[in-house]
């Protein structure tokens, strides 16, 4: 271990400049930091050093060739210099070498624009060739729905055959033959299938992999940039959304090092397509008499205003948990406005006992950025690969680089690419007695004593081998936490889960974090999403229906917000066609009119989807990410922030003059920071103690579908065509017909 | 089941390999697993990568001269690799066939030394005898006329040509016959 930091560092000159280095970095490092720019290929900051493009030859003194700078080390005195005529002379010879075979297609090419190598053609290429020889062609690769192959155009960087095994941690893509032969591709046909496996093609610096959906949609150069938030999972990815007159046309990473680096999921780079899906709701609609016709929206919105005034108390309000704050928090006073308490958002979760226990909001536990020096982690019923892609990633790297130490509690063994401490496996129904008896297994290893509550009821737990090993591996290294995944969440029993996992990461010194699911649950519970709940998270003082409430009591009038359909969101889907269907008036605001919306719905207000409102979102680590609409919602649908404002105003309700969505966020956000000190606790204080029957193994509990595909989480995703044709969604529908 | 296949192959650093199960692995012979295992055996535990290359010469003796998707994926699983690392060796080395081929490889050179000393001349013999171009193989599957060799340093026994592992020198068409004839 170095005692000083300064002793690390050693003198270089760059370009004559004198400069400080850290001890066994690469030149590339060094030169980056102090501006002197080195052309490059194959070296990119989160992947290991290939050296193979050598586009980054600069001339270091007393070196008799020159040297790669991604892949020389520095040293003492070393004189480095990526402007003398000898690095320049190297770095336009390796230009010349690299247009060999690459062929002039730039017009038709999707990456022309915005190419690495036409950037450097021009900056180090000759005005011409030298080469009159017959270029290679190779023979272009299915890689599935995601990925288009260009493979003639292929520099053999091998930036995405590194990606795969360095950092999805599964080498799909590798380099076959060799010399003039050389192909990066599979080898046999299949596809790349893994979740985050879209990041190859902005890791490709040519145009040899690019977007398949977006193949022959536009040029890089007409699009405007817009910087947007990923809404599919609770991790808060940076994304820009691209537009070409007026519409989305693709989605790429924009680089966070605190949370998704430079990599987003391919769920949040292709689930643009689903916003163009043939069922947008474009005009108000309304049912009269059975029939379905299209309104004004003053029409619309003086029906809907009647309906939900006249339920009063009876109104129940449903917020799909990927809609913004802004809209969720207009939801929620509305609904308080109309004297109902009954407005929730967690509609694919069974259990809402003890819900005074409930903290402030969902939470990883700790900030997104330090997942990476965990050391011991236990998942409690979580596909954390599915369920938060990106987190997944994080955790990998702290098991592969860090060493930490990873448990899990889950009904299938689900592949993880990193070393997995390990497994306990039940069915779900046994998930609370395996969770038992890891806590008695940290508490005999760590000599801390169960708290009192818990003594009876671990009393007949049996500790087995797996259940030490679990409890081991938690307690590993000084960086612990505890995970309930979104199935622990949507479990039956998950109060009696979170209970346990509460007390377990007490006796382990552990940190606890409820991986709630939707993009914005966290923002949802601070802005008083929930019946129990006031915001900024004040207890309520007249406690509402949760969504299992509303949906067991049907309510008079229901009023929907955000993109939901009854077969498909829900913890019981028939439960909620039932309930929705005999409400005397449901009025939806979504993005979509499905068939399924459309049987229940009496008023349907067409709203804009994720890309097309402004707002904010509040990721698992508590971190307020707004954003600003890409585009226009098409027709006229309208921003959900402005149709709750207007809806407000017709129903006469006080205190409804935002301008924009700043304004409700700034209103949002003084009322939680006037809520301060009278809020709840921001970690779970629980003295919910599960009944003995429970942790029996054999507890008998009504089990619907815990586990949702990965591609079928929202509606949007289930409206993306290239997403739905991956393996991954063609694999769960398999498996979904069979079950 | 090799023998060794439960408590694992032992590694030079004193650990233990345990090889990998897959649906192809039963397509490896008793006696390719027992050789696989003597290079396994050869690494420190968690290198076994390492034995790829000599894993792939066993298999494709055992499936009488050329590899297999399946007889790849075998290995890889045997391994515990991905399939695309085991693809990727057995592409990059000439020695390796991915294309079913006969099982007796020749590859006559024709390299400087050889070319003149009368290397065509054979290589077109050979053609002739055989009824095939270089890169093709015999109806029977009997020989796979490989390609024209690169140098392979015996020039001074030139006109020569490899066949399988053998090297032959001073050829003449007489010579050539007896040796192609004589393969079983």
């Amino acid at each position: 271990m170095a005692a000083n930091p300064q002793d690390d560092l050693i003198n270089v000159e760059v370009d004559g400049k004198a400069v400080k280095a850290r001890k066994g970095a690469m030149i590339i490092h060094v030169t980056d930091q102090h501006g002197a720019y080195v052309p490059r290929f194959c070296y990119h900051d989160k992947l290991p050093v290939a050296a193979n493009c050598r586009m980054c030859l600069v001339e270091v003194e007393k070196a008799p060739k020159p040297l790669p700078a991604c892949a020389t080390p520095v040293a003492e005195g070393m004189k480095i210099f990526t402007k003398s005529k000898a690095a320049i002379g190297a770095q336009k010879a390796t230009m010349e070498f690299l247009l060999i075979n690459h062929p002039l297609d730039c017009p038709i090419c999707d990456q022309g624009g915005e190419c690495e190598l036409q950037d450097l053609a021009l900056g180090f290429g000759r005005d011409i060739a030298r080469f009159n020889e017959r270029k290679r062609v190779v023979k272009d690769k299915n890689l599935g729905p995601l990925v288009s192959t260009d493979m003639t155009r292929c520099i053999h960087c091998t930036r995405c055959v590194r990606f795969g095994q360095d950092v999805a941690g599964i080498p799909e893509l590798g380099t076959t033959g060799r010399g003039e032969n050389m192909e990066i591709g599979t080898w046999i046909e299949r596809s790349v299938d893994h979740e985050l496996s879209g990041n190859i093609i902005d890791l490709c610096p040519v145009g040899a992999l690019n977007s398949k959906p977006f193949r022959f949609q536009g040029r890089s150069w007409e699009m405007t940039q817009a910087p947007l938030v990923a809404p599919h999972d609770g991790f808060g990815s940076n994304i820009f959304g691209h537009v070409l007159r007026g519409a989305l046309k693709r989605v790429v990473p924009r680089p966070n090092e605190s949370i998704n680096e430079t990599w987003i999921a391919d769920r949040d780079r292709f689930s643009y397509e689903g916003l163009h899906a043939e069922d947008r709701l474009l005009k108000p609609m309304l049912r009269v008499d059975g029939q379905w016709r299209e309104a004004s929206w003053d029409e619309a919105l003086q029906a809907a205003a009647r309906g939900l005034k006249a339920a009063g108390e009876n109104l129940g309000t449903l917020v799909h948990p990927s809609c913004t704050a802004e809209e969720a928090h207009l939801a929620a006073r509305v609904t308080r406005s109309l004297g109902s308490a009954n407005v929730d958002h967690r509609l694919r979760m069974r259990d809402f006992r003890d819900a005074a226990a409930d903290p402030l909001r969902p939470t990883l536990g700790l900030p997104t950025a330090e997942v990476d020096a965990l050391t011991g982690v236990l998942i409690v019923g979580g596909n954390l690969r599915a369920e938060i892609p990106l987190l997944a990633h994080r955790l990998r790297k702290a098991a592969v680089r860090g060493k930490a130490r990873v448990a899990f509690i889950e009904a299938d063994p689900i592949p993880y690419h990193f070393p997995v401490a390990a497994r306990v496996s039940a069915a779900p129904a046994g998930w609370v007695h395996e969770l038992a008896a890891i806590v008695k297994a940290a508490a005999e290893l760590t000599g801390n004593s169960p708290g009192p509550l818990f003594v009876d009821l671990l009393h007949g737990v049996v500790v087995g081998d797996s259940h030490r090993a679990a409890a081991a591996a938690l307690c590993h290294g000084t960086q612990r936490v505890v995970w309930l995944g979104a199935m622990a969440l949507r479990h039956p029993a998950s109060v009696d889960l979170r209970a346990l996992a509460a007390e377990l990461a007490r006796i382990a010194g552990a940190r606890l974090g409820l991986l709630a699911e939707g993009g914005n649950a966290a923002g949802l519970w601070l802005a008083g999403c929930v019946p129990h709940r006031q915001t900024g998270g004040r207890s309520a003082t007249i406690i509402g229906h949760s969504v299992q409430a509303m949906l067991e009591h049907p309510q008079r009038a229901y009023l929907l917000v955000g993109a939901m359909e009854p077969e498909a969101d829900f913890a019981d889907a028939a439960l909620a066609e039932r309930a929705l269907g005999q409400a005397a008036c449901v009025v939806a605001l979504t993005p979509f009119a499905s068939e399924s919306i459309k049987r229940v719905a009496h008023v349907l207000l067409p709203m804009a989807a994720f890309a097309e409102t402004s707002g904010s979102y509040v990721n698992l680590e508590g971190s307020w990410q707004s954003q600003a609409a890409a585009t226009a919602a098409p027709g006229e649908a309208r921003p959900g922030w402005k149709i709750l404002r207007v809806l407000a105003n017709v129903l006469g309700l006080e205190g409804f003059s935002q301008q924009s969505s700043d304004d409700v966020r700034s209103e949002l956000q003084q009322l939680i920071a006037a809520a301060e000190g009278a809020r709840v606790s921001e970690t779970l204080v629980s003295s919910h103690v599960p009944p003995i029957a429970a942790v029996s193994a054999s507890a008998d509990l009504d089990l619907g579908a815990l586990d949702v595909p990965m591609y079928s989480i929202d509606a949007v995703l289930r409206r993306s065509p290239a997403l739905q044709q991956t393996r991954i969604a063609l694999r769960a529908r398999t498996a979904g017909g069979q079950g | 089941m090799s023998s060794s296949a439960n408590e694992g192959v032992p590694t030079s650093d004193g650990q233990r390999f345990v090889p990998g199960e897959g649906p192809n692995v039963h397509l490896l012979s008793e006696h390719t697993r027992h050789e696989i295992d003597g290079w396994i055996s050869r690494f420190p535990a968690g290198r076994q990568r390492s034995a790829t290359l000599s894993a792939l010469r066993f298999v494709q003796e055992q499936n009488q001269g050329f590899l297999t998707s399946e007889l790849m994926d075998a290995v890889a699983e045997y391994l515990r690799l991905p399939s695309i690392q085991v693809y990727e060796v057995a592409t990059f080395y000439s020695m390796f066939e991915t294309h079913e081929c006969g099982r007796h490889h020749v590859s006559v050179c024709t390299n400087i030394s050889c070319w003149l000393n009368g290397a065509e001349d054979i290589l077109a013999h050979c053609e002739r005898k055989l009824g095939i171009k270089v890169g093709e193989s015999t109806p029977d599957k009997r020989i796979f006329l490989k390609k024209e060799e690169e140098c392979l340093a015996a020039c001074t026994g030139a006109p020569m040509m490899m066949v399988d592992h053998e090297f032959h020198e001073y050829l003449t068409p007489e010579k050539v016959d007896k040796i192609l004839d004589g393969l079983p």
